[in-house]
């Protein structure tokens, strides 16, 4: 399945890229095709299974080869509850993208699908990944074709973004590689023979400085992914930059591997440290919180403004995963999820505007309800829902971070549910800004046309869903967050 | 030793004595480029497959030379990068209004003298062997006569070349001062826990003239104006073959007298490792000529090869050596595509020039992508696998230090590598155009296999890996 899911994305990749030269719009149909092929797949097993998917906690469709013997790596994959859902975010996600470049992108486009789809392939890799050298492959995968995402198809000051976006990620990937090397080390020294598979390492469980060191390496490279505040100096300019399909990728996706990864590998790995480091990360989560709202409310720039919304709402992820409780752990997979739908939608709202109107600049908008009221209808549904309004997915996840990390501080949480007023603030400023108001200039532009009432239908049906019904997200990641609390209870004393 | 029973293990350097001295006298009688081509390709590919079939079964022990797996090894890695380096060539020299033969003759030669350098166990055959290696290469740099950066070039490299060569005479005479030796295996055993102020200085002046060759910090002054003065083909075996041997020989000495042992050398080549890292990297962030980029990111990857150098008591040698063939595929990669871009007219050594070439000639420029991610150390390439194992190894050894110096200065590196790549991709018009390459010759068929060589070795790595852990000590 997994397997069949990645080869498919890179074959697809591949053959939209041959076979634009004879027609470019081929390329466009063999992506969506190769996407949905994958998503007919995904369902499939996932309506057959869906019965052991629930009630296991160990991991469904395991893959495992030798690889490299001498380093003891193995070309190990597997899904549990949280990876499933994480990938049904992607293909979702993907297919959207998809829909969203159709018109947009015009020029190269066979080189563009491939990217697209790459990218795609290697963040499936990244959620199933079980070994830290093939994870760390997959993580690398993601990051070249994105590269050129930005720095091929963005705007204006493109380069800029996909260098800093690469360099920062670049720089922390590679420290996360020697605290994986690091890992395989000690597990040598324990064992007497090499390892980088997650299950192995798992055993390893390092103290003291050591620990604290080797987890710094890891939650470096995803902090940096996330966005948590000192680092995220990349994140508004990539997503600025970015083609609208990007800045969906980069949002909905790639900023949920840094939390995957926390998740996943961090605490599991490192309770010990996790735990000394918890109040600190906390802390940086409520700075995360309430610093990305206030920048929000000031950018003049719509593109841009999103894009620290994104902040903020990653700050309740940080500030969740180091509460260390279930409710906190149900409402951070909420949260990547729904923030995935609400503000990838965001941006494509965004691409669109940007499409008719050729600016971003919000000084310029305004009034646009006259001219596109589909557009402003659905604008205004996801500015509800990323402030947080009770019936959209986004309410719940923050609802459950907060009581969860209640629970775990109670002044860190209080100081960040001022973030939750803040985001009142911008997303209002927001949806007035671009929609009412008098107009600034004689727009006449086309509302929402099949296609992309298509793509906003489904997702508003998603974040819709996610706010009245989240039980069966929280069902089916209930055994990972489990294995993660046990992993703690056990070796962290509380 | 009886030379008729084991006339198989010397077939690989009888081969490489032979054929340039043939080809001479056939030059003298008749030129024919195209001829001399094909039997320098037949030199090469002759001497690879000789060496794998000796490797089966390895010499023991003869005086000066050590014909074992190690040796072997290192043959055929240089074999195979003249071959790579002939094939991409031909119309590069057909381009060129010099005589073309001789080059051929002194290629083989120079590969000689490096496979040689490796095989030393002994510090006469180690000289000799270099100067095999340096003659043939003074005269290889100043190939092109009507090229004054070249011959500046050649100028630059004689000087420097031999004086580094007396600095390493003199360090030699320092150690047979002291232990009465010339020989890696007795000195191994009359050095005592402490080294003399001879020894040091000894080793000092070796190492000198070592990182002469090797071109690291602080040695790296010739570089980037020999690299550029030299032809794109002589500057593609400077960087690999002629660094190779030196990298070889070290190898075997300092694993031999067990240099990791003593602080003193351990602390000077981390010195001049981290040197070597910052140089290359940083003075390479500036450059707006290919040549001289490459130039300075050589001088990084020869500090990333010391840094396994220090991991030897691990497996250091393994690293070093299995990074050195990543090395040399990907640096042959690069300079093969500049040479196949060069027309009369000379090289396309700006930057500018290779702007936009993604859009016209994609495979090309995906070839020279390819090359330049694995310079920078990315995944699904060989130059990941080979940063890999050498951080394996220093991590091992506990070379924590170093390790988060080759970390930094793989971002740096990232940064120029990154520059190239979007100067190819750059969807500015550039009027420039470059010669076209056809799939079906010499140098297209010598890009397939480099490619496929970077993937391979970049996904599926355990067959080379186990070769070298079997050829090396």
């Amino acid at each position: 399945m997994i397997i069949l899911i990645i080869s498919t994305l890179m074959a697809g990749g591949l053959l939209a890229w041959f076979l634009s030269k004879t027609n470019a719009h081929l390329s466009r149909i063999i992506a969506l095709i190769s996407l949905l092929l994958c998503s007919a797949a995904f369902l499939y097993y996932f309506i057959t299974n869906h019965e052991i998917i629930l009630a296991s906690s160990g991991w469904l469709e395991e893959i495992h080869f030798t690889w490299i013997p001498q380093f003891g790596i193995s070309f190990h994959m597997a899904m549990d509850g949280l990876s499933l859902l994480m990938i049904a975010l992607t293909l979702f996600l993907g297919i959207l993208g998809v829909l969203a470049s159709w018109k947009e992108i015009t020029e190269r486009t066979g080189f563009y699908y491939f990217n697209l789809l790459w990218i795609l392939a290697g963040i499936v890799g990244v959620f199933t990944a079980l070994d830290l050298f093939l994870f760390f492959f997959f993580w690398e995968i993601m990051l070249i074709p994105m590269f050129f995402l930005i720095g091929i198809w963005g705007h204006e000051n493109r380069k800029y973004a996909a260098y800093k976006f690469f360099l920062f990620t670049q720089a922390s990937g590679l420290l996360m590689l020697l605290s994986i090397l690091g890992m395989g080390l000690i597990f040598y020294q324990n064992t007497g023979k090499f390892s980088y598979d997650y299950i192995d390492l798992l055993t390893v469980q390092p103290e003291g400085t050591l620990g604290l060191l080797l987890m710094f390496g890891f939650l470096i490279a995803f902090i940096v992914k996330l966005p948590v505040v000192p680092f995220h100096n990349w994140l508004p300019d990539a997503h600025t930059q970015a083609p609208t399909a990007g800045s969906l990728i980069l949002a909905g996706l790639l900023l949920k591997t840094g939390a995957y990864g926390i998740i996943r590998f961090v605490v599991p790995f490192f309770p010990v440290a996790s735990h000394q480091f918890a109040p600190y990360a906390m802390v940086l989560g409520a700075i995360g919180i309430l610093y990305g709202a206030v920048l929000a409310f000031s950018q003049t720039d719509l593109k841009r403004l999103v894009a620290y919304t994104s902040v903020s709402h990653m700050g309740f992820v940080m500030l969740g995963v180091f509460a260390f409780n279930e409710l906190a752990y149900q409402g951070v997979v909420m949260q990547m999820v729904s923030h995935g739908i609400s503000t990838g939608a965001l941006f494509l709202l965004v691409g669109m505007l940007y499409e008719r109107t050729h600016t971003r600049d919000l000084t310029q908008m305004g009034g646009l309800w006259q001219n596109v009221p589909k557009i402003g209808a659905v604008g205004l549904l996801f500015a509800m829902a990323s402030l947080g309004l009770p019936g959209l997915g986004n309410f719940i996840a923050e609802f459950l971070v907060l009581s969860g990390s209640f629970q775990a501080s109670k002044v860190i949480t209080a100081v960040a549910s001022i973030g939750l007023v803040l985001g009142t603030i911008y997303s209002l400023r927001l949806f007035q800004r671009v929609f009412q108001g008098s107009m600034h200039k004689d727009w006449r532009i086309s509302d929402l046309s099949t296609r992309e009432a298509i793509v906003m239908g489904s997702l508003i049906i998603a974040i819709v869903w996610l706010g009245w019904y989240p039980q069966p997200v929280i069902d089916i990641v209930q055994p990972t967050i489990q294995l993660v609390l046990d992993q703690m209870a056990m070796h962290a004393t509380f | 030793m009886n030379l008729s029973e084991n006339i198989g293990q010397l077939t690989p350097f009888i081969i490489m004595v032979v054929a340039p001295l043939l080809l001479i006298v056939i030059i003298s009688i008749k030129r024919n480029h195209l001829f001399s081509w094909l039997y320098t390709l037949l030199t090469f590919l002759l001497v690879a497959i000789t060496a794998l079939l000796a490797m089966e079964n390895p010499l023991a022990e003869i005086p000066l030379f050590a014909l074992d797996k190690f040796t072997y090894f290192y043959t055929i890695l240089f074999s195979s990068a003249g071959f790579l380096i002939v094939l991409t060539s031909y119309r590069y020299f057909e381009n060129r209004t010099e005589q073309k033969d001789e080059f051929y003759v002194l290629l083989v030669m120079a590969t000689l003298g490096s496979s040689a350098l490796v095989a030393s166990r002994n510090f006469v055959s180690l000289f000799l062997s270099l100067e095999v290696l340096s003659v043939s290469l003074y005269a290889l740099i100043a190939y092109l006569r009507k090229n004054e950066l070249g011959i500046e070039a050649g100028i630059k490299y004689l000087v420097l070349a031999a004086m580094s060569s007396s600095f390493l005479l003199f360090g030699i005479a320092l150690i047979y001062l002291e232990t009465g030796t010339m020989d890696f295996g007795i000195l191994a055993e009359s050095l005592g826990p402490n080294l003399s102020v001879w020894i040091l200085g000894g080793f000092a002046l070796i190492i000198a003239g070592a990182g002469f060759k090797l071109s690291v910090a602080p040695f790296h002054w010739w570089t980037p104006d020999v690299y550029q003065g030299a032809s794109s083909p002589v500057t593609s075996f400077i960087a690999t073959i002629s660094k190779g041997g030196m990298v070889g020989v070290i190898i075997r000495l300092f694993s031999s007298v067990k240099g990791y042992e003593y602080p003193s050398l351990v602390i000077s080549i981390s010195i001049i490792a981290i040197a070597s890292m910052f140089t290359g990297n940083i003075l390479a962030l500036l450059q707006n000529n290919i040549k001289r980029l490459l130039a300075y990111s050589s001088i990084s990857h020869l500090g990333y090869i010391l840094v396994a150098f220090l991991a030897i008591p691990q497996n250091g040698a393994e690293a070093a050596t299995f990074y050195l063939v990543a090395y040399f595929i990907t640096t042959i990669g690069a300079f093969g595509i500049i040479t196949i871009l060069s027309d009369q007219d000379g090289e396309p050594e700006s930057l500018d020039e290779y702007k936009g070439m993604f859009w016209k000639k994609p495979w090309l420029a995906a070839c020279f992508s390819l090359v330049i991610f694995s310079l920078a150390g990315i995944p699904l390439t060989a130059g990941f696998l080979g940063k890999f194992y050498v951080a394996s190894a220093g991590a091992g050894a506990g070379l924590w230090i170093l390790l988060t110096v080759l970390v930094i200065n793989s971002v740096i590196g990232v940064y120029y590598y990154l520059r190239v790549i979007t100067t190819m991709f750059s969807t500015e018009k550039n009027e420039k155009t470059l010669p076209d390459l056809k799939l079906l010759s010499g140098a297209g068929l010598a890009l397939l296999i480099i490619a496929l060589a970077i993937i391979w070795l970049g996904i599926l790595p355990s067959g080379i890996i186990e070769l070298i852990t079997r050829s090396t000590f």
